[in-house]
């Protein structure tokens, strides 16, 4: 019902842009559709790339027994052949069933990713809006005072946070601030309350509020030499005008980047929710090929590729919000 | 006499480049009275639009101005953004050369109108949408009550164009500056901007600071002339005079600029080079979801035409009539139905292979001085590559000699042949192009506008090395330009184009003295040609 109604407000939302917003609604459903046949393609490549690395879910250093690994085989229905093992579980994920992870085994991937993706969705959310807001203000500080001490500043810090890998700024800050100056906890997710986030957040930040800045920096710059702005530097408007024409125009390419950024944030990082014992699903993607646990890998590619399309989509809708020029089709 | 409201009095700018400093400006003294309109004309170079930068203050971040700008007694050089911005968009405002970009791309020309309203004039919003709806009016945009809800990338250069003076006139300024406003215009389109300017003038009494490099648009519309060469002023007065009795040889040589003289006929035994009948070239405008064709734009619809040695046929018309698009059907650089006859072969049925060996005679050269030369090849290499094509058994050292020689035809010393492109200027650049077409001995040339992008004193030397290449050689020319002055200079027989058509033909003579369709008498009048004024003036002279 809850959904039906939500479903509802979205119309009348769409209904309210008149008949702009029912091309862009025509364009969304259009968009999903198309991502329907590209799932199938990613699921069906990474379904059949797994099973061609040596070995299964079951080989462990010291071999099972052969009774027993042939009723695991059995009961996980390894023994069927290939192409009926990929029909049951295309018609599974059509379910909304994902199966039961082959080595996490009392837990079902689904339940893996209910638990993990909230707190990587938190972790990956907060720092991307952290990357926009701090690397946005000091990329277009830099353009608008460029060639300045604050312009070599910011274009310095940007290269040391692209430089330096984050499993070393990681544990830097875990002995500054966890142990030297003891103002946060070192590690641990305590149910995600606000000092235990500081540290893994910023860890996952700053490489991106390098990467925003140096963008915002460069379309700027490329921005306020533009003849637009010229006209309205000729018209006298004060500075404040002339700032927010120049940003929207440098949020075009900005923007671009952050669709996919946004959709790898959002889904974990191995190195960070390791370092910081962070229960997230960033660690999936490895123990899971490791493992050779087919459904969790399995699980971790459609989730990705569910976002990676959605922020694509999400990317396009912006774009075309931001330029007119751009139009839905 | 009243004092002036605006004084320059000189005025020095500078560039900070990679090569040192570079005096744009070298202390200038201007004046511009009230309701008058001044012109400021000089070739590409002069500081005629950096002057007029300096005083709005809108020179690049490396450059300076030094000196005095007085607006009715207050001084605007050295000051900051924010106290300039009193003077800027109310009491002097500026329209730009570039009207495709000058506009916003991202925001409703409504809000980009109300802008200077609401700043400057205190006005609400609503009020703003008002007077933008007025202003747009006055600047003659059809149902400006829809219109003001377009974006800029819906309307053309012309009513970009009316857009921004209707922002510049937003606050009823005292002096518009006005870079070249039309040059990126077409030129029916130049004539009804240049015709509201001058009676917006008249209604609202402002100054009017005219730079441009068009001495025929100096001569119908300004009162005073200042003559700008290498930073300096050489010449300045009223605008008859100086036209009447010009005292500095570069002011003589810039009047004497426009191509002049005729081509001597091609002899009437002449063999036919090349003959295109019926030529149609077809664009599917791809419209809607699942690829319904919504759209067909025919670009060049049933044209003919017929080129013998030595003759030129000129292709004039405004931008999209198609002029381009025939000139690369011709060539089949673009798929096209119809008949095309080489000499004695039909190119039709060939295919690109077919084509190669005749390539060599046809050749073709291009507007852009600047994008149609590799950057990363030698002006020698550029020039020869052809030959490695049609010519790929000769040495090295051949190759060079002709390059040399190629060289000295178009009148480039062979030295420079080791140069790369961005070492020559505009016209010695085009040089290079119309060389690299001669080198393979062609014996049908297209020209695309070759002389567009030079200024009016290169223009004129570019036609010549044309007249003389084309009567060395034989060589049969299509001229395509949207410049009459230069068409009338170098063709035989002249074809007026509109939307793919073909409006009128005739010689050059027919065309320019006795027009017979509406069409070509506007485009022919808008080109305000000084040497048709000339005449006229001295058989006025004559007459009376």
């Amino acid at each position: 019902m809850g959904w039906l109604v939500r479903t509802g407000h979205l119309f009348l939302f769409f209904a309210v842009l008149g008949n702009g917003g029912v091309t862009l609604l025509s364009y969304i459903l259009r968009r999903l559709l198309s991502a329907i046949p590209t799932l199938f393609v990613i699921i069906t490549i990474a379904f059949f790339l797994i099973r061609l690395a040596p070995g299964g879910p079951f080989d462990l250093e010291r071999p099972l027994e052969a009774k027993v690994m042939e009723n695991l085989n059995r009961i996980y229905k390894l023994d069927r052949p290939l192409i009926e093992q990929f029909w049951l579980y295309l018609s599974s994920v059509l379910h909304g069933d994902f199966g039961p992870s082959f080595y996490l085994r009392d837990f079902s991937v689904a339940e893996l990713f209910a638990r993990g993706l909230p707190v990587s969705m938190t972790l990956g959310g907060l720092a991307l809006s952290l990357a926009v807001l701090v690397g946005g203000t000091l990329g277009a500080i830099a353009a608008l005072r460029q060639n300045s001490g604050i312009d070599y500043l910011v274009t310095g810090l940007g290269a040391l946070g692209l430089t330096i890998p984050n499993f070393v700024v990681a544990p830097v800050f875990q002995i500054v601030f966890g142990l030297a100056l003891a103002w946060l906890p070192i590690a641990g997710w305590n149910n995600g309350s606000p000092p235990n986030l500081v540290l893994p957040v910023l860890v996952l930040a700053l490489p991106q509020i390098a990467v925003v800045s140096r963008m915002t920096r460069a379309a700027m710059i490329e921005n306020l030499r533009s003849n637009h702005i010229r006209t309205l530097r000729s018209l006298g408007l004060p500075s404040l005008t002339i700032i927010k024409h120049a940003l929207r125009g440098a949020a075009l390419p900005v923007v671009s980047y952050l669709g996919p950024a946004a959709a790898a944030l959002l889904t974990g990082s191995v190195v960070v929710e390791t370092i910081f014992g962070l229960p997230g699903v960033g660690r999936y993607f490895v123990e899971g090929a490791l493992n050779r646990d087919y459904t969790l890998v399995m699980g971790t590619v459609v989730v990705v590729a569910v976002f990676v399309l959605i922020f694509n989509l999400v990317v396009d809708i912006l774009y075309a919000i931001i330029d007119p020029r751009i139009r839905y089709d | 006499m009243a004092e002036p409201v605006l004084a320059v009095r000189n005025l020095h700018v500078r560039f900070r480049t990679g090569d040192g400093i570079l005096h744009a400006v070298k202390g200038i003294d201007i004046d511009v009275n009230a309701g008058e309109t001044v012109a400021i004309v000089g070739e590409s170079g002069s500081g005629k639009s950096q002057t007029m930068m300096s005083v709005m203050g809108l020179l690049a971040s490396n450059g300076w101005a030094e000196g005095s700008v007085k607006y009715r007694g207050d001084e605007l050089v050295g000051l900051s953004p924010d106290k300039l911005n009193r003077y800027r968009g109310s009491k002097l405002t500026m329209i730009f050369q570039e009207p495709m970009t000058s506009l916003d791309p991202l925001y409703k020309i409504g809000d980009q109108l109300a802008l200077p309203l609401t700043t400057h004039g205190g006005l609400s919003k609503a009020k703003a949408r008002e007077r933008a709806i007025e202003l747009l009016e006055l600047v003659r945009i059809p149902d400006p009550a829809r219109r003001i809800d377009s974006y800029p990338h819906e309307m053309s250069g012309g009513q970009r164009q009316r857009v921004m003076i209707a922002m510049a006139l937003a606050n009823s300024p005292d002096v518009l500056i006005a870079d070249e406003p039309t040059t990126a215009l077409d030129v029916t389109v130049q004539a009804k901007i240049l015709e509201l300017l001058a009676d917006l003038q008249k209604r609202l009494g402002m100054s009017i600071v005219f730079i441009t490099h068009d001495l025929g648009i100096v001569r119908r519309f300004a009162d005073r002339t200042y003559v700008m060469k290498r930073g300096e002023v050489v010449e300045s007065g009223k605008t008859a005079d100086i036209f009447a009795t010009p005292k500095h040889p570069y002011t003589q040589m810039l009047i004497d600029a426009e191509p002049t003289g005729r081509k001597e006929p091609a002899p009437a035994n002449a063999p036919m080079v090349l003959e295109a009948k019926d030529v149609q070239v077809v664009f599917g405008l791809k419209k809607g979801f699942l690829g319904k064709t919504g759209h067909v734009l025919r670009a060049v619809d049933g044209v003919s035409l017929s080129v013998r040695a030595g003759e030129t046929v000129g292709v004039v018309g405004e931008s999209g009539s198609g002029k381009s698009t025939l000139g690369r059907a011709i060539l089949r650089l673009q798929t096209a139905s119809g008949m095309v006859r080489f000499e004695d072969r039909n190119l039709m049925p060939l295919d690109r292979a077919g084509m190669r060996p005749l390539r060599r005679h046809l050749q073709l050269v291009f507007q852009d001085p600047f994008g149609s030369l590799s950057p990363r090849m030698t002006s020698g290499e550029i020039v020869t590559e052809g030959l490695l094509v049609h010519e790929p058994s000769i040495s090295r050292k051949e190759r060079d000699r002709r390059a040399a020689q190629a060289f000295e035809e178009v009148r480039l010393d062979p030295a420079w042949r080791n140069r790369f492109p961005h070492e020559f200027s505009g016209g010695q650049r085009q040089r290079i192009a119309i060389a690299r077409a001669m080198i393979l001995h062609p014996k049908l040339v297209v020209l695309d506008e070759p002389t567009s992008a030079l200024d009016r004193s290169v223009q004129k030397e570019i036609v010549e090395l044309l007249r003389d290449l084309q009567k060395a050689h034989g060589l049969a020319y299509v001229f395509i330009s949207h410049d009459l002055a230069v068409v009338r200079a170098l063709s035989d027989e002249i074809m007026v184009m509109k939307s793919g058509k073909v409006v009128e033909r005739g010689t050059a003579e027919q065309i320019f003295e006795r027009p017979k369709e509406d069409y070509t008498r506007d485009l022919i009048a808008a080109a305000f040609l000084t040497q048709r004024d000339n005449a006229e003036a001295k058989g006025q002279s004559l007459a009376s």
